[in-house]
């Protein structure tokens, strides 16, 4: 099974990055855009076909490493 | 008083580190990272540079390598661990010690002598050093903005394990000397047994007049 994973900075911490990244947008006038936050995007397959089992090892992934979760969270999407 | 260092592929300080605990007489060993035991010893000593290169986060790789079984083990037992700036990276990564360290909040790498304050000398690795006492030591370093949630900041306030804080040369510490963007000016901190600590200056960097200073010498005296 084909899983994504989203890694982004929980809201509380600052994002020096996001920021400036959307000062640049700003700068290009694209004024309309705001809030810019970055992150991490991870795709994997884990071979399992229960689905139930799928999911909690990517959840397991993303405790022990994947994300910090001391600053960060996770999302984990099924692709197939 | 024996001491290891354990060398990460990336890690650039850990001789240098070796170098200042030879200096006073504590006999070093190098330890490799797929190591699976560590040789007797009283001190280790995760050391700073780059390790893995500082792939997905930094010190994020290194927390889980082989022989960090045994460096935790080594420090639930109360052996000595110390961790200088990618050290105290992988310590964090390792939740040895509470809260992360964030790109800087200019998002610049800074290479420069910063002072700190010694605000925690009652513990083995600054017991040597005045109470108060303004050390000019160097950062060198991309993450060191300290982040901690309400919870662990109150945690280290009541525990007192804050150990050094950014200050300006009077050691008045305050948003103008904070380099990083760190909460609370936060340079170093310990764990609640206070036989942990973790820094984002270089002390090993400030042992001989020849190198440009000696403030970094009190931290290894309080080892002996």
């Amino acid at each position: 099974m084909k899983f994504e994973i989203f890694v982004t900075l929980k809201k509380e911490v600052l994002d020096p990055q996001g920021k400036a990244v959307e000062s640049a947008i700003q700068s290009l006038g694209l004024s309309n855009i705001s809030n810019i936050r970055q992150g991490k995007y991870f795709t994997l397959d884990i071979n399992e076909s229960d689905q139930t089992k799928a999911h909690a090892q990517a959840e397991e992934a993303c405790k022990k490493l994947l994300a910090n979760l001391t600053i960060e969270e996770y999302s984990i999407k099924q692709l197939s | 008083m024996k001491a290891s260092v354990i060398v990460f592929p990336g890690s650039n300080c850990d001789r240098d580190v070796k170098v200042a605990l030879e200096k006073f007489q504590i006999p070093t060993t190098m330890v490799w990272h797929q190591e699976t035991t560590l040789p007797p010893t009283d001190l280790v000593v995760l050391p700073g540079g780059f390790s893995y290169g500082d792939y997905l986060r930094c010190g994020s790789m290194a927390s889980k390598s082989k022989v960090m079984h045994e460096v935790i083990k080594h420090a639930e037992k109360g052996g000595y661990l110390f961790g200088i700036c990618n050290g105290f990276q992988i310590l964090t990564e390792t939740n040895l010690l509470p809260g992360a360290l964030l790109r800087n909040n200019k998002l610049k790498f800074i290479c420069k002598d910063v002072f700190v304050k010694t605000v925690n000398n009652r513990i083995p690795f600054t017991k040597k050093i005045p109470d108060q006492k303004v050390l000019s030591i160097p950062i060198a370093h991309n993450e060191g903005n300290y982040f901690a949630n309400e919870d662990q900041i109150k945690e280290l306030q009541d525990n007192q394990q804050i150990v050094f804080q950014y200050c300006d040369k009077q050691g008045n510490i305050g948003l103008a000397n904070n380099p990083n963007g760190s909460l609370l000016n936060i340079a170093g901190i310990t764990n609640k047994h206070k036989n942990i600590l973790g820094m984002m200056p270089h002390p090993e960097r400030v042992i001989d007049t020849l190198l440009g200073g000696i403030d970094g010498e009190g931290i290894f005296q309080s080892l002996l």
